[in-house]
């Protein structure tokens, strides 16, 4: 183990800033060059909470109870966030952190609740990636968040400093507690990924067992990623289709025509946005201001008030 | 102000005086030991139970996945520093008062630093693996990620652990010479024997060991600056609001030296009484560590109000937001005791009167310490309670007894070391003090006979 060795090693993972180049992808496993994105549709969204059941199942995710769940150590990869109060108004009156409190406490109800499907935002330049001790979590060359549960020590620090929290720790061995599936939950536990043990990290991963087979059905076809080709599960059990998936590369998919409708590009300093104050653009990332280069686009809600 | 210690003294005096400490404390030595040993025992089973059952059952969440462990860990880590601050950086500058106290204050060090470690190891989920952190060549080509402050802290700390040793057994070697020389019995003799390394007292010993522990000490002073930095980079180089500044490392460097010196003066006022070394720990000396701390509480209390101050200011409404937070949610009961205890208890440190009030001052230390204790505590979990994403606010979480048992039985361990290494390894740096009495009965000498240029 020589030291040029430890760097080759090493740098092969880290990828440089989405800014400066596309990284070193190695492109060889791919039929072509992927990104992985989504986009999700906020005016379509009823907040039924189909997708997040559906991840639960896709993804074996264990149920913790109600107990658990209240002390906030649930496990829901995918979770539906519920607002009330117009978000037009917060922003108006974001003007001090004090209004910022009043306004996320203010139950407004007029325009009734507002739903967001909170899941890993797969950011191209993840503050979760840098910090892992043991790099456990990496950056894949489809653009993907990977985590390595075998890798993980459970220090935590990725999810201190995730700013959207959506990485989940296993705080007790789940599998091994009654109420994770019950009979007859177990037989339908996914043979396609594992399920994880106590003091590791996990997160959303784009359904990345079925990303990899529907990658290595095209590549052995010998032809692009096609829509598809690949759904998540969220995206399959959403029943008003609000969530979109797809490779943002190919300019022919759902996802890079929407992103490009709305103006939303991968690298914020690339975006050209039309400053018009009736652009009608619904598109925006989340916390986009802090320059993670979220994978994820989400489409405004469509008030009635602004109709 | 009277001397640091008396000038009268007898080499031979000293040497029994020492030596008794290491033979016959006062009764109360194995109170403090008997009750040592009971708390880190409760610290022992509340980590079986986190072991065992997984890391729920302290209470953390998944917005707070940091706690308690992390919180004590840097106080620990920062107890370790003025130790270092005794023995290297006031060493260097001739600063003969500290001589009496360096060597229990360099043991704290060490001590406080291997409690520290312990928390690294509980903080993990799966602890078992804590060696995938260590860059060792492997079969499967993997690296830990040097990118990571957490990363950078574990081979600070390493560092820092392993030169603190040396230099503190280093600094010994002259007084094991002494208690081989005047222990003739027991496992002691054999003890001091192979730690004493031959040590004769030559010309030439005296002077090697003069040019190595000051090679050490050299050495030492910048880890003990960067150890603390790094652990603040843990903090500062996150994207988290209230974490994300600038100004930590030499916040937390200040917090660090301020907690280490208020961590003496308890030692000192124990140390005095067990030992009954009150001719050599004396209150003049009590005096300058107490006016020490006192500068440092000054500038930890004017960095902490430039951190309000950037935050403040800064236009970064989630930073903000976690410092009203801090200041009247939840959590404002211990953030106001923190200030209390941090900035305006060590005011009592002004009374001349005070400086020397040996009950009073040992109430004033702890304080200090809670305070300080108090200030990691509300570094790490504010910003996890009310952090970017609203959604994600928890206001609510508590710690539960097991961490809370584990912090409490950290204390415990940290007192049944030092305890027993001040019964093995003479606490008081015999040979310093020797120096002392000689310097200034050579200077008094001068002085009688008219002489200029007196020590």
């Amino acid at each position: 183990m020589s030291v040029s060795n430890l760097l080759e090693n090493w740098s092969k993972y880290r990828h440089t800033h989405p800014l400066d180049d596309g990284g070193h992808a190695d492109w060889n496993a791919y039929p072509s060059p992927i990104k992985w994105a989504m986009s999700i549709d906020l005016d379509a969204c009823t907040g039924c909470n189909a997708c997040s059941v559906a991840c639960y199942a896709e993804n074996n995710l264990p149920v913790v109870g109600k107990d658990k769940y209240a002390h906030g150590q649930a496990m829901h990869w995918m979770r539906i966030e519920r607002y009330w109060g117009e978000p037009e108004k917060a922003i108006d009156e974001f003007d001090s952190a004090m209004n910022f409190q009043l306004v996320a406490q203010n139950f407004d109800v007029d325009q009734g609740a507002q739903f967001l499907p909170m899941l890993c935002q797969q950011c191209e330049a993840a503050p979760c990636e840098t910090v892992c001790p043991v790099g456990a979590t990496n950056h894949t060359e489809d653009g993907l968040n990977s985590q390595i549960y075998n890798r993980c020590i459970g220090s935590r620090y990725c999810s201190a400093n995730c700013p959207y929290k959506v990485r989940y720790f296993n705080w007790y061995s789940y599998p091994d507690q009654e109420h994770a599936w019950p009979e007859p939950l177990n037989q339908q536990l996914n043979p396609d990924l594992t399920v994880r043990t106590k003091g590791v990290m996990e997160k959303c991963t784009f359904c990345k067992q079925r990303t990899y087979t529907a990658r290595n059905d095209a590549k052995t076809e010998g032809r692009e990623i096609r829509d598809e080709d690949v759904q998540t599960a969220c995206q399959q059990a959403c029943p008003t289709g609000a969530i979109s998936f797809g490779n943002l590369f190919n300019p022919e998919s759902t996802v890079a025509k929407q992103w490009s409708a709305q103006q939303v590009d991968l690298v914020k300093e690339k975006q050209d946005k039309d400053g018009t104050p009736d652009n009608k653009l619904r598109g925006y990332r989340i916390l986009e201001e802090l320059r993670p280069f979220p994978s994820i686009m989400y489409l405004e809600r469509v008030r009635e008030s602004a109709v | 102000m009277g001397k640091d210690i008396r000038e009268d003294i007898a080499w031979a005096q000293i040497n029994k005086d020492v030596l008794a400490s290491v033979q016959s404390p006062r009764k109360l030595y194995w109170v403090i030991l008997f009750i040592a040993l009971a708390v880190f025992g409760v610290g022992i089973g509340c980590e079986v139970m986190n072991y065992r059952i997984g890391l729920g059952v302290s209470n953390m969440d998944n917005p707070h996945v940091w706690g308690l462990y992390i919180a004590t860990f840097i106080f620990w880590i920062g107890m370790s520093h003025s130790g270092t601050l005794l023995s290297a950086i006031l060493h260097l500058m001739h600063a003969d008062w500290r001589k009496p106290i360096y060597r229990f204050a360099e043991a704290m060090t060490t001590f406080s630093l291997m409690t520290a470690g312990l928390f690294v190891a509980v903080h993990l989920g799966r602890l078992w693996q804590i060696y995938y952190a260590l860059p060792y060549p492997n079969e499967r080509w993997t690296w830990p990620n040097f990118q990571s402050p957490l990363l950078w802290d574990a081979m600070a700390i390493f560092t820092y652990l392993s030169s603190s040793v040396i230099f503190l057994y280093i600094g010994s070697i002259p007084d094991l010479a002494i208690c081989r020389d005047n222990i003739q019995a027991g496992w002691r003799k054999k003890l001091y024997s192979i730690l004493s390394l031959g040590w004769e007292g030559t010309d030439r010993q005296w002077r090697n060991f003069r040019i190595t522990y000051m090679t050490v000490a050299c050495f030492l002073i910048p880890l003990a600056v960067s150890v603390h930095s790094i652990v603040a980079s843990d903090f500062a180089m996150s994207q988290q609001p209230g974490w994300h500044v600038t100004s930590f490392p030499p916040y937390f460097v200040a917090g660090a030296l301020y907690s280490g010196c208020a961590a003496i003066i308890t030692l000192f006022v124990i140390l005095r009484y067990v030992f009954k070394f009150e001719e050599y720990m004396t209150l003049p000396i009590l005096r300058k560590t107490v006016r020490l701390t006192f500068a440092i509480a000054m500038v930890w209390t004017y960095l902490n109000c430039i951190e309000f101050a950037s935050a403040w200011y800064g236009h970064s409404q989630a930073d903000k937001a976690v410092l009203i937070q801090k200041a009247t949610g939840p959590y404002a009961p211990f953030w106001w005791s923190m200030i209390f205890c941090g900035s305006v208890v060590p005011f009592a440190m002004m009374v001349k009167k005070w400086q020397v009030n040996i009950p009073i001052m040992f109430a004033v230390s702890l304080l200090l310490n809670l305070g300080m204790w108090l200030e990691r505590w509300m570094i790490v979990s504010p910003t996890f309670a009310h952090g970017y994403y609203p959604w994600s606010w928890d206001h609510d979480q508590w710690p539960s007894l097991v961490q809370w048992g584990i912090v409490f039985g950290s204390f415990g361990w940290f007192t049944l070391l030092f305890m027993v290494f001040c019964k093995i390894i003479p606490s008081v740096s015999m040979y310093e003090v020797k120096e002392m009495v000689y310097h200034r009965t050579l200077a008094k000498k001068k002085e009688e006979l008219g002489l200029e240029g007196g020590h």
